[in-house]
């Protein structure tokens, strides 16, 4: 993983963690998912320097904010690819194949759940029912759904995204 | 703008359904779920457009876009007002001579319409299509036939009315009795009495309360809440006015997952109209009530569906759940009284305020009463949404509104309840749809969650993955769950590689015992059941896994031979021609043969293979 070379190079805005801290959710530590949310949005992630900023600027120890950080399934502490690509695993998905499409894409992206390709192209992430149980097998790729998934149209659909 | 008064809604409900009648005007319903999105209907509905207005017809007809129809399978769907004329599976190129012969010529284009696999005859009418016919939307009323992102819509279909009712003629006692008199259970899966639930928070002492609604549809294989918000958002928002009287709060809050985000936008749409009507705020309808609704969004935790847990993550908190009591009703988010409803349980509200509590009560069983919403999906023909009364029977749901299992498959079992639920098989198809009936045989009604699974389904695998899913979900703070889930996955994986033993099955049930008895939350609580329902009806599955090493489903890698019966192999080479690793051996006329040494077992032959030859 590359997440400590990324880091390094990576400029915080301190202003626009300001804008969301302050201005969106007035400081409130009841607000923290949100703010969290907020901004994985802006930078893909959670840069570990954007946690220790919050932690000062709302009062709440960076100890917390991580075990918040690290219970939802939605942060990430790591950089993200370019596409994310999330594989239903969802119960209508898996009686209809979804664990075939699952190894076929970690065949031929040659990354695990959670992980990032090398080039920074796709990121993986297996999710528990997007709700969209008519089309099983699914993948959602960035905001699109591709449904009725067989395992030799996976190729093509990745060739769509850069 | 100034707060709207009854006889403004009135108004508006008037103009609108003047406006949406207009005579000679064609309505064209789009279907814009998540489910008709997926498949193509932006597409679709800008192609319409485009011919609309190509083709000068914009005086003629209205298009629409609606929130889920239902017949998610079908998709995209469009209906066609007056005369609701179903038209399926249409492409954006369909689209010229859709126009052609619906708004101008004036007849159905048939190639578009359903037919009925079974008598192979086509149906022009919605309401004649067995999907529907079966149905009684009550929770999904304006379902295909709104816009939800026009309040307007909504009111033309008695929107607001109930709220209206409750605000300026009843009081907090006459709407927890009319609630409690409708017999109403929770929707979200514990089925506890509604009316009870409000009575305890309306008698809680305390100036500070809150309104929850439960939007946070984790179950797999459930979507209902996520269509009724796509498809009904104000209806969610009247319930929460309504509730908001009755125990007397005036800030709600709306827990809805991250990953629906179409139902997040609507819901942000019709929070916005209903404030800019004065239907949220302050002195809604002249009433002197004030009441307003946030959105919280989820980031991603099952467990946040218990309702302590929910709380405890909308206070910015990890959504850990904590013993009970003391209850929500008395000490729920920030300590104060709290009562927390699911989508589906809000949805109804307006209704039976309007209606009153006894013409809900009028329908359904004994102990359970309405309707129930179900997300059909798995191995059936007609996936998609479907609302039944109560006491249906579980074979009118999957035979005659799903339309049976595809490709002559026989069926084996459906599972209800997700996660905490279990599966029926076919022995128990008649149970009828009733919170008690349901659970005697071994399933809980649950969310709605209805996954239908035919013949090629290993039991012992569905047990696992539900397994895989729930010790991957538990919080990790009470140690049954967090410890014996992990557990029972361990066996159950070593029965599907093949490494079972005789004690194994002793031991599931033992410890399923223990995480049920010991676990500190529902989540915990429920853990075991898939284990225990497939124990309990496919008790033959697992020892075929045990002691023949054998998955009598063909689903367990481990345990298949990767052989090709001669006498079954037609030689038609499709398992050749598919296989990627050039292990199989096949001439024409000649059964196909595997060679073990090149074969990565990727299961791409047994799923090209039509005749079950391979095992």
């Amino acid at each position: 993983m590359n997440s400590s070379v990324s880091e390094a190079s990576l400029e915080l805005d301190y202003r626009e963690l300001d804008r969301i801290i302050e201005e969106d959710y007035q400081n409130d530590k009841e607000n923290l998912i949100m703010i969290l949310q907020a901004i994985q949005k802006t930078y893909n992630y959670l840069p570990k320097p954007a946690l220790s900023y919050l932690a000062v600027k709302i009062g709440v120890p960076v100890s917390q904010i991580y075990g918040v950080a690290t219970f939802y399934s939605t942060f990430s502490l790591e950089p993200r690819g370019r596409n994310i690509i999330s594989i239903c695993l969802g119960t209508a998905c898996h009686v209809r194949g979804g664990d075939r499409i699952h190894e076929t894409l970690v065949d031929q992206l040659q990354v695990h759940d959670g992980q990032t390709t090398s080039d920074n192209r796709f990121t993986l992430e297996s999710v528990r029912c997007i709700g969209c149980c008519s089309l099983g097998p699914v993948i959602k790729v960035n905001e699109d759904m591709h449904g009725r998934l067989k395992q030799d149209e996976i190729q093509s659909i990745l060739s769509r995204y850069e | 703008m100034p707060n709207l008064t009854v006889l403004d809604l009135l108004k508006i409900k008037e103009d609108t359904q003047v406006f949406l009648e207009a005579p000679g005007i064609t309505t064209l319903l789009i279907c814009g779920g998540t489910g008709c999105h997926a498949t193509g209907g932006k597409s679709v509905k800008e192609a319409l457009e485009n011919e609309i207005q190509a083709k000068g017809l914009g005086q003629k007809a209205r298009i629409v876009e609606t929130g889920c129809n239902g017949f998610c399978a079908m998709g995209p769907i469009m209906v066609v007002q007056p005369g609701g004329i179903f038209y399926q599976k249409i492409k954006p190129e369909d689209i010229p001579e859709l126009v052609d012969h619906q708004l101008i010529q004036g007849k159905p284009l048939e190639r578009l319409l359903y037919k009925d696999p079974a008598s192979k005859k086509t149906v022009v009418s919605q309401h004649d299509i067995p999907f529907f016919a079966h149905q009684m939307p009550l929770a999904l009323r304006n379902k295909g036939i709104i816009n939800p992102e026009v309040i307007e819509h909504y009111i033309a279909r008695d929107g607001y009315m109930g709220a209206a009712k409750a605000l300026l003629e009843m009081d907090k006692e006459d709407i927890v009795e009319q609630v409690r008199l409708s017999g109403l259970r929770g929707r979200g899966g514990a089925g506890f009495p509604t009316g009870v639930k409000w009575d305890f928070a309306s008698k809680s002492p305390g100036d500070v309360k809150y309104v929850l609604c439960n939007a946070d549809e984790g179950d797999p294989g459930a979507f209902m809440d996520r269509s009724i918000l796509e498809a009904d958002p104000h209806a969610v928002l009247e319930g929460m006015i309504i509730a908001s009287k009755a125990i007397n709060s005036h800030q709600g809050y709306i827990y809805a997952r991250t990953e629906y985000p179409l139902a997040i936008r609507r819901l942000e749409i019709a929070i916005g109209q209903a404030r800019n009507y004065g239907l949220l705020g302050q002195n809604i309808l002249g009433s002197g009530h004030d009441f307003d609704i946030e959105i919280y969004q989820g980031a991603g935790a099952f467990v946040c569906g218990e309702e302590t847990a929910l709380m405890r993550s909308i206070e910015g908190k990890r959504g850990m759940p904590r013993p009970r009591p003391p209850f929500p009703a008395i000490q729920g988010l920030w300590e104060k009284p709290t009562i927390l409803n699911n989508v589906e349980t809000l949805a109804n509200i307006p209704q039976i305020i309007i209606r009153g509590g006894a013409w809900y009560g009028g329908i359904g069983t004994e102990t359970s009463k309405g309707t129930k919403v179900f997300a059909l999906s798995g191995d059936i023909n007609n996936i998609g949404l479907v609302e039944v009364p109560m006491g249906t029977s579980l074979r009118t749901i999957i035979y005659d509104v799903g339309g049976g299992i595809p490709n002559k498959k026989k069926f084996k079992a459906v599972q209800l309840g997700g996660p905490s639920g279990g599966c029926v098989p076919e022995a128990h198809l008649d149970t009828l749809v009733d919170y008690e009936a349901i659970a005697k045989v071994g399933a809980i009604m649950g969310s709605g969650g209805a996954i239908v699974m035919d013949e090629n389904t290993c039991m012992v695998d569905m047990a696992r993955f539900f397994m895989d899913f729930i010790q991957d979900e538990s919080c990790g703070k009470c140690t049954p769950c967090r410890e014996g889930t992990r557990r029972l996955l361990e066996i159950l994986i070593k029965i599907c590689d093949g490494k079972g033993e005789p004690e194994d099955l002793n031991n599931l049930e033992t410890l399923s015992a223990m995480i049920k008895d010991a676990s500190l939350c529902g989540l915990g609580q429920t853990a075991p059941n898939p284990v225990l329902s497939t124990l309990r009806y496919f008790r033959d599955e697992y020892e075929a896994h045990i002691h023949e090493k054998r998955c009598p489903a063909k689903r367990c890698v481990a345990l298949l031979k990767f052989e090709i019966n001669p006498d079954i192999c037609t030689a038609c080479g499709s398992c050749f021609r598919s296989c990627p690793a050039e292990a199989i051996e096949w001439q024409k006329k000649q059964p196909a043969r595997i060679n073990r040494d090149k074969c990565i077992k990727c299961m791409t032959c047994f799923e090209k293979c039509k005749f079950d030859a391979i095992f």
